[in-house]
């Protein structure tokens, strides 16, 4: 075990705060609820200390602690960082005590096992963006399953059970299919010679064509099903409109970046002619999921469909700038997934809000809140403009550069891609503008309480990133673009046509 | 005539088990107390534990090396006496609320456990089936230890006739083979297949023997029995059936097939081949359609057989070690459920619905937590002792070559997540009212419970130690 051990302690104190929560008698549901919250915010103070000593000026992993952990099966015990990782470790860490505060009001029933199993999941999260080893990975991949099935299927809606059950098949079918891609991977590495699931070391890993496309396959349908990919996404509306409002942004703001996280560190470097071989296949899927998710999220009554639908059209889009394969596409994918994890974050926040105070989350119900609910207004109308990405906020800069990057690529797919904007920009505003203005339809919401003192403490945060990373983008890109370059050199690790491109547009830059 | 030397060492496991055996059923004649009978026998089998432990890295072998000690025989020595001591610290509080006999009971429980220690220890076919007929007879009787029910009286009734028939394959395997080698010693048979000249009388006898090994280890096609056996026999017998005796089984069939008949292997890989996909899939399947918890168990018991089955149709030392480890792993979560049914049956109501556990979870945490994390080893999720067990046993698979079997296991793994985590569901999702015994009130039962969820996170967790001890212990082999 090499000197440092930052890594291991972001990873791990959630999970002891996790067990310590356990042991809070049940008769004080406050105990557990504060002892969540600490561990998580240490988590965050922890993971903000690792921003602060990491150098942006090299793609190689940092902060590297390495030790056996099965030697006899070459598996060990790695964890790293890199520009890639960085942002989605700082999200995990910064979402994960906003939800835990704002569950404070929103579970009132067995509250201490459900800081227990949010815990569980972050350190399941955490440990699968920062694992080196495949194995690590792995299990730390699957670790997050199951404090999500249970949160979704104990704390969940009405037809929590079916909604939990078919997250976790669907899940587990595809990665367990991962599982034989890897060991087939890692004996195709040690080929008779020491055995090793290091991915740094596995990169060199020479296959056949044939090779490659079905293990790229093995992994890509694992990670498709976690973005997810249209049509493997039938998963994602029931286990978020069933989930409490803590799983779901949990589920929107970082699993589903899981899913684009593994594409890049995982399937594309490992299998990089695989990967220009099903970029076409990817990219129309891509658009397909952009277009049919904004389509279908436009037509739903149900506040809560209408944003898990949007969940994938904007996942689209990041799926769009990754496989476009040059330093700026991918940049705006990791910036998307960033800008995604925040606003449709909060946007579950928002819906979470009002569904306490009125049990209903059918856009029919509601109509004129700017009147009575003057604040929420304003931190709904921020957050909805995010999401459509108007200038000046975050979502602008991810999805200008994913197009960007994207039309060096791909003209056509961009060209389609960009109607999803439009249309995203067409069910976001016509949802905000039956939600909150014209005159108020109900007389139950006319006094509907405002934002409370600890919603606030929730949004505020949020709200803050969403115009920072709108305004400044230039830290977050700069601490990034090594390892995306790397990451991009080694996808395109023989001189295509798309190198040139890329070489092209970043000469240009 | 002269008599064998024996060397003592070799056989102490066994002398103290079947010695315990005796004294226990000798004094369950005068002693009442199912209490003290229960410590008897379990002070005596931590004592031989403890004592096996002790002979670790000691060579030995007796009756002519016939029954050898080594790394491979001490390995399940000790799985099955850790098994053993388990088995009897859930029966304590069973066996007084059922009525069974206790002297009886224990007696023929250690005597269940030598006839495997010698299956465990045997290199001669012989002694393989003398183990064997010890262990199975014993077990037939336990099926059908409470007497007045009447689904236990069928259990050991059908595990008899149908164990019988298995009894024939097993003598009439050995019977071809000895015509077509003149060997019953298993190192002798490897090394005369290449000069065998009558090679279908060999194939025929291997055939015959995979069918009795199969019976004992619930292969299908050989796994008709297990349902009704597991389901109608005290539940604390049905965990030693699950367990040890498919331990046992396995340590003869991994030895005879891959010490023995390694030369072989392209010619039984195949047949075994089909048998692991069947025996996985049709126990995964069926598993799906059961009510009754220990029915499904059973299921699930054929179908972690077809998991090391998998194992040993990779073969070679890491086929091996793969089977040794997967049996350990298997052991600390498959007792651990067992126990949790045992915890929720109550005198007059056994509670064996899988609807019974409707609630349970969360009214009582300590059975809830143990449940779900024997239920969640056995589907294989991380980092768990079934996951590390899948692991190593689909690694054996795809490192020679077998794709389509490692691909089929996991499909298979992805089948037995709907009805392990069904019972999740029931535990933790829907309301239920059925009551829990104290846990004060059951002391053993709790202990075995909490220390096979402990058993199953920490193989779990740190699988490098006892995967080395499973391929130094296969490797073992003389």
């Amino acid at each position: 075990m090499t000197g440092n051990v930052l890594l291991s302690l972001i990873v791990w104190t959630p999970l002891v705060g996790a067990l310590l929560v356990l042991l809070v008698p049940r008769d004080q549901p406050d105990g557990a609820r504060r002892a969540a919250f600490a561990f998580s915010s240490l988590t965050f103070v922890l993971s903000l200390a690792l921003w602060a000593g990491f150098r942006a000026d090299t793609a190689d992993f940092q902060w590297i602690e390495q030790g056996a952990w099965v030697p006899s099966f070459g598996i060990q015990y790695i964890l790293g960082v890199d520009g890639v990782s960085l942002f989605l470790v700082l999200l995990t860490t910064f979402l994960t005590p906003l939800v835990i505060l704002f569950s404070f009001g929103d579970i009132t029933t067995r509250v201490k096992e459900y800081f227990f199993f949010l815990l569980m999941l972050e350190t399941g999260m955490l440990g699968a963006f920062l694992a080196l080893d495949l194995f690590l990975f792995y299990v730390f991949w699957e670790l997050m399953l199951i404090p999500m099935y249970f949160i979704i299927g104990v704390w969940g809606g009405a037809r929590r059970i079916y909604a939990s059950l078919k997250f976790l098949i669907y899940t587990l079918a595809a990665s367990l299919l991962m599982l034989v891609a890897i060991l087939y991977l890692v004996s195709v590495h040690a080929h008779g010679a020491a055995v090793t699931f290091d991915v740094r070391e596995l990169y060199g890993t020479v296959l056949s064509p044939t090779e490659q496309l079905w293990l790229f396959t093995a992994f890509a349908l694992a990670f498709a099903v976690k973005v997810p990919m249209f049509p493997l996404h039938t998963w994602l509306p029931d286990a978020h409109v069933e989930a409490p409002t803590g799983g779901s942004v949990i589920l929107a703001g970082v699993l589903l970046k899981m899913g684009t996280y593994g594409f890049l560190r995982f399937a594309m470097p490992l299998f990089p002619d695989a990967t220009r071989a099903a970029t076409p296949l990817i990219l129309a899927l891509a658009v397909v999921g952009i277009l049919y998710g904004a389509a279908v999220a436009m037509v739903q009554p149900d506040l809560k469909k209408l944003v898990a639908y949007s969940s994938v059209s904007h996942l689209g889009f990041v799926m769009l700038g990754l496989f476009a394969v040059n330093t700026i596409g991918v940049e705006g994918a990791i910036y998307q997934m960033l800008n995604h994890g925040l606003s449709t974050g909060a946007l579950f926040l928002l819906v979470g809000v009002i569904y306490g105070r009125r049990h209903t989350r059918a856009i029919a119900d509601f109509g004129g809140l700017w009147k009575p609910l003057p604040r929420y207004a304003a931190v709904f109308l921020v957050v909805m403009l995010s999401s459509i990405g108007l200038p000046g906020l975050n979502g602008f800069i991810g999805e200008f550069l994913i197009l960007l990057g994207s039309f060096a690529a791909n003209r056509a797919a961009t060209v389609f891609a960009s109607g999803g904007l439009v249309l995203g920009a067409v069910y976001m505003l016509w949802m905000f503008q039956r939600v909150i203005f014209g005159p108020l339809r109900h007389e139950e919401n006319a006094h509907l309480q405002d934002l409370t003192g600890r919603e606030i403490a929730v949004l505020a945060p949020v709200v803050a990133m969403i115009v920072v990373m709108g305004v400044y983008p230039r830290p977050f890109l700069r601490a990034m673009e090594p390892s995306v370059k790397a990451l991009v050199a080694r996808i395109e690790a023989h001189d295509g046509p798309a190198t040139r491109i890329a070489a092209r547009v970043n000469g240009q830059r | 005539m002269t008599f064998p030397a024996i060397d003592w060492i070799a056989v102490l496991p066994l002398l103290l088990v079947a010695c315990l055996g005796v004294v226990c059923l000798g004094v369950g004649l005068f002693v009442d107390d199912d209490e003290v009978l229960g410590w008897g026998a379990l002070v005596g089998l931590g004592v031989t534990f403890i004592t096996t432990a002790v002979l670790i890295g000691q060579h030995g072998s007796a009756f002519n090396g016939t029954l050898v000690l080594d790394g491979y025989a001490l390995f399940f020595d000790l799985l099955i006496l850790a098994v053993g001591c388990v088995v009897v610290l859930m029966s304590m509080s069973y066996v007084e609320e059922t009525g069974i006999g206790a002297g009886e009971y224990y007696a023929l429980l250690l005597f269940a456990l030598s006839g495997m220690i010698v299956m465990a220890s045997a290199t001669d076919l012989i002694l393989i089936f003398l183990g064997l007929e010890v262990m199975s007879i014993s077990v037939y009787i336990l099926a059908g230890a409470w007497r007045t029910q009447m689904r236990s009286n069928e259990a050991a009734m059908k595990y008899f006739l149908l164990g019988a028939f298995a009894t024939g394959f097993l003598l009439y395997g050995i019977a071809l083979i000895y015509g077509a080698t003149g060997a019953t010693r298993i190192d002798v048979i490897a090394d005369k297949l290449g000069g065998v000249i009558d090679r279908h009388l060999l194939l025929a006898g291997v055939a015959m023997l995979l069918v009795a090994f199969g019976f004992k280890v619930a292969a299908v096609p050989f796994h008709m029995w297990t349902p009704d056996v597991y389901e109608g026999a005290p539940t604390s017998v049905t965990a030693l059936m699950a367990v040890a005796v498919k331990s046992a089984g396995f340590a003869a069939f991994t030895r005879v097939f891959l010490r023995g008949f390694g030369g072989l292997h392209a010619d039984w890989s195949m047949l075994l081949w089909v048998l692991a996909v069947a025996t996985m899939t049709v126990g995964n399947v069926l598993a799906l359609a059961q009510h009754n918890i220990k029915r499904m168990l059973a299921y699930s018991s054929i179908a972690h057989a077809g998991y090391i089955l998998v194992a040993l149709t990779a073969g070679g030392p890491t086929g091996g070690a793969a089977a040794l480890f997967y049996l350990l792993a298997y052991a600390g979560m498959n007792l651990g459920a067992f126990g949790v049914v045992l915890a929720l049956g109550r005198r007059g109501e056994p509670h064996e619905e899988i609807d019974d556990y409707a609630g349970l979870g969360f009214r009582s945490p300590l059975l809830g937590a143990a449940m779900a994390i024997f239920m969640l080893s056995l589907t294989g999720i991380p980092p768990l002792a079934g996951f590390a067990g899948k692991i190593y046993v689909f690694t054996a698979a795809v490192r020679e070559g077998y794709y389509a079997l490692a691909v089929i296991g996991v499909i298979n793994s992805v089948i037995s997540a709907g009805y392990y985590v069904r019972v999740l569901v029931v535990m933790f999702m829907t309301p239920g009212a059925v009551d829990v015994v104290r846990a004060s009130r059951r002391p053993y039962l709790f202990t075995s419970i909490v220390f096979s969820a402990v058993v199953t996170v920490l193989i779990g967790v740190f699988p490098a130690p006892w995967l080395e001890l499973a391929r130094l212990s296969f490797l073992s082999q003389p």
